[in-house]
């Protein structure tokens, strides 16, 4: 569904990514780990579209189509989701009324109908209580004072009612506390299906116990120089990364 | 100004019209045009007195001249002063005649077909029924007692009523604008509210069959007497085709004790187009009087429109616990010039007055917020609290803020917050992935910013507010 070749990205001439090969087939759930600035989220938000990056080479093609050839929104629309490291707050925008909006748009754009308010809230109800919030989240400004646990929680609400074939989760699990990591992790789980790719960008093994992933790739300077299964975690949990600079250097 | 001029001297050519049985006058003012203007309406002793002694103080004055507003010189002798509604034969005879992209946002807006006509300016005779709804709705008034009319009616039936507020809250000599207004006024309306009525329904000129056409020079007079209640709607969302340039309106609010008044208005006349050329002048004074205890006045605006706004709706609040409130957005896009605010007058003791003025600027536009709050002495326990915040959408546009204030009571409690803010990529881009366009993210983002001032606004008005936004703004971002 995902198929990323040679991908090198750079932002005001700095060369962030250097060549990532990776490919994501439905069903599948990867883990990407790495070192602070290894370019993780750069890969995230190539994917999903930001203009300040320049693609200086390689291709990415979302369901046999050329992911650079289609608007921010349109990727949203062809199913492609990002859970965002930092979410950005909307003062004064509701979040159901955001909600409502991106379902209405995604569902148009696969030919269903709008759904009319009853259905909607119908949906967002059970949702909201599936992630364990408060329905009061609805009606306060998009991530507006929330904090750092509730805007993830939020990202995975978001997620639940867009049913993406591809999420891109950027460290969806940190700044969560013991029972917000068990909720998120449920969200994510809920979403597991044989129709649907997931790409965790995490630095912690610990998420991995929750959602275990099918493989795991380790990105260094913008490069994926490693991948395994889920107990390349495990080793990475024990050594850190150095012995893989020095295995890429050899 | 020079395009009003030429379109001036176009539409006179045929020489000019001195008779005072015709519909127009010829461009220029003297005192004999004040008289005429005051004979054609066959209006009562006084009110020709008023408009004279206005015209009087009007020749002493200076031409104004702002700071922030970059204003051609107004030549007021290459204006005609009276043209009665019926000699238009410019008006299109049928929506085929309109210019298709005011339809368009007409569309945009969501307005019923039947009324597009009527808006774009369409002879009246060629419209839609109105009759009907407008009867129906007289006959609710008068049960409750309310007047609701225009202000020439007025002033043949309720005489004794104008001559005893008109020009109390807003003298003849309170401003360049206020005095050229009292002296050639043309039209406007009227509302008067007995003792102790909650009008039964939002006034709206929307619904005065004869709204049309009052004209550059309007005249409003609202009076709620003790314990009444009323909420009035000014204007209307769509565009109005309009061929004056300078408009100079006046509006007088007064609340007895206990009464309330609010005030609505949305206003979006013509701005200019993308190069700055044309638009409306928007001159008016607005000033609502909270004469008695316990009265309140408040003043909703949403501005989108007029190449130049000049504009301060106000309170004087004199009675004890009276209340003045003040609920702003006004957007400026392109070549557009705001300059608006209030003023709130304390005087009375424990008033209390709020400020929430939301500016967004885009294009080249400029905006400036200037508010006045002034506790005189005998304004024990006054308090204020304003919050202006600015709202830039690219870089080429600027907004200023004016807070004045003066104290000068030392229990006053004053609270002043201001904000500068940007449309910023990463919120487009976090809606954006979620599927929403870049249009309609703006338009989220936008809206959400001005909330706190949409929620005062009456329901209807409310979602044709948000319509008028999405297109003032279209194609500001991107
Ligand atoms: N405008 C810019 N100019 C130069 N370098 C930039 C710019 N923006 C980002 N970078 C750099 O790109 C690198 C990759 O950043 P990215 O956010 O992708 O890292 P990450 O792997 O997600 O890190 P973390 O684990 O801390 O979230 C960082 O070194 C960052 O400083
Ligand atoms: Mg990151």
């Amino acid at each position: 569904m995902l198929d990323i070749k040679n991908l090198h990205a750079s932002i005001d001439n700095n060369k962030i990514l250097n060549g990532i090969d990776l490919e994501i087939k439905a069903g599948e759930v990867h883990a990407i780990m790495g070192p602070n600035g290894s370019g993780k989220s750069t890969l995230a938000s190539v994917l999903a579209g930001r203009s300040e990056y320049e693609i200086t080479d390689g291709t990415v093609t979302f369901n046999g189509k050329d992911l650079f050839e289609l608007e921010i929104e349109e990727r949203a629309r062809e199913g492609l989701f990002l859970a965002f490291q930092y979410p950005q707050e909307i003062p004064g925008v509701n979040n159901v009324y955001l909600l409502k909006a991106a379902v209405n748009a995604v569902r148009k754009h696969r030919g269903l109908d709008e759904f009319d308010a009853y259905d909607f809230l119908s949906l967002v109800r059970e949702k909201i209580k599936f992630m364990e919030m408060d329905e009061k989240f609805l009606h306060r400004g998009v991530n507006e004072g929330f904090s750092g646990g509730e805007k993830k929680r939020n990202e995975i609400l978001q997620m639940l009612m867009l049913e993406p074939k591809l999420a891109v989760l950027d460290e969806t699990d940190s700044g969560l506390d013991i029972d917000a990591l068990k909720v998120v992790s449920k969200g994510v789980n809920a979403m597991r299906s044989d129709e649907r790719g997931i790409l965790m960008v995490t630095h912690y093994q610990r998420l991995l116990d929750y959602i275990k992933p099918d493989f795991v790739h380790v990105l260094m300077n913008g490069k994926i120089v490693k991948s395994g299964d889920h107990t390349l975690a495990l080793e990475l949990e024990a050594k850190g990364y150095d012995w893989l600079l020095d295995a890429e250097a050899a | 100004m020079k395009a009003i001029e030429d379109q001036i001297a176009n539409k006179y050519k045929h020489g000019f019209v001195t008779d005072i049985e015709s519909d127009t006058l010829p461009p220029g003012l003297d005192e004999d045009v004040v008289r005429h203007i005051s004979r054609i309406k066959n209006e009562p002793e006084f009110l020709l007195n008023f408009r004279l002694k206005a015209f009087a103080h009007w020749k002493t004055l200076p031409k104004p001249d702002w700071a922030k507003l970059k204003i051609e010189p107004i030549d007021y002798q290459a204006i005609s002063y009276y043209s009665a509604p019926k000699i238009d034969e410019n008006a299109p005879k049928s929506l085929d005649e309109v210019d298709p992209k005011l339809l368009e946002t007409y569309d945009k807006l969501g307005i019923p077909l039947h009324e597009r006509a009527r808006l774009a300016g369409v002879a009246v005779d060629a419209v839609f029924d109105s009759v009907s709804v407008a009867t129906t709705f007289k006959d609710t008034l008068h049960k409750a007692g309310v007047i609701f009319g225009s202000f020439s009616e007025a002033a043949q039936n309720y005489p004794e009523l104008i001559e005893e507020y008109l020009g109390t809250v807003v003298p003849i000599e309170d401003n360049f604008f206020a005095a050229l207004n009292s002296a050639v006024f043309t039209d406007g309306s009227f509302v008067y509210i007995p003792k102790g009525v909650r009008c039964p329904m939002e006034l709206s000129t929307y619904f005065r069959i004869n709204a049309a056409n009052t004209g550059q020079f309007e005249r409003t007079l609202i009076i709620a007497e003790e314990g009444s209640h009323v909420s009035y709607l000014e204007g209307c969302t769509a565009p109005m085709r309009d061929e004056n340039q300078l408009h100079a309106a006046v509006v007088e609010l007064i609340a007895q004790k206990d009464a309330e008044i609010k005030y609505s208005t949305v206003q979006n006349w013509y701005p200019g187009d993308e190069n700055g050329l044309g638009g409306i002048y928007n001159f008016v004074t607005k000033r609502g009087d909270c004469r008695g205890d316990r009265s309140k006045i408040s003043w909703t605006q949403v501005e989108t429109g007029s190449a130049i706004t000049w504009k301060y709706p106000s309170c004087l609040l004199k009675g004890d616990y009276s209340v003045g409130e003040f609920y702003s957005v006004a957007v400026t896009n392109n070549y557009q010039q705001a300059d608006t605010g209030t003023k709130m007058i304390h005087i009375g003791k424990n008033t209390k007055s709020t400020i929430i003025a939301k500016g967004i600027s885009a294009g080249k536009s400029n905006s400036s917020y200037r508010g006045l709050v002034k506790i005189l002495p005998s304004a024990e326990n006054a308090r204020n609290y304003s919050q202006c915040d600015s709202l830039l959408m690219g870089s080429t546009c600027g907004a200023h803020t004016f807070p004045y204030i003066e104290a000068k009571n030392p229990t006053a409690k004053i609270e002043h917050e201001a904000t500068t803010s940007k449309v910023s990529d990463d919120q487009l881009f976090y809606c954006r992935q979620r599927g929403i366009s870049e249009e309609d993210a703006v338009n989220m983002i936008v809206n959400g910013f001005c909330k706190s001032v949409f929620q005062e606004l009456p329901m209807e008005f409310a979602v044709e507010a948000q319509a008028l936004l999405a297109v003032s703004l279209e194609g500001a971002v991107g």
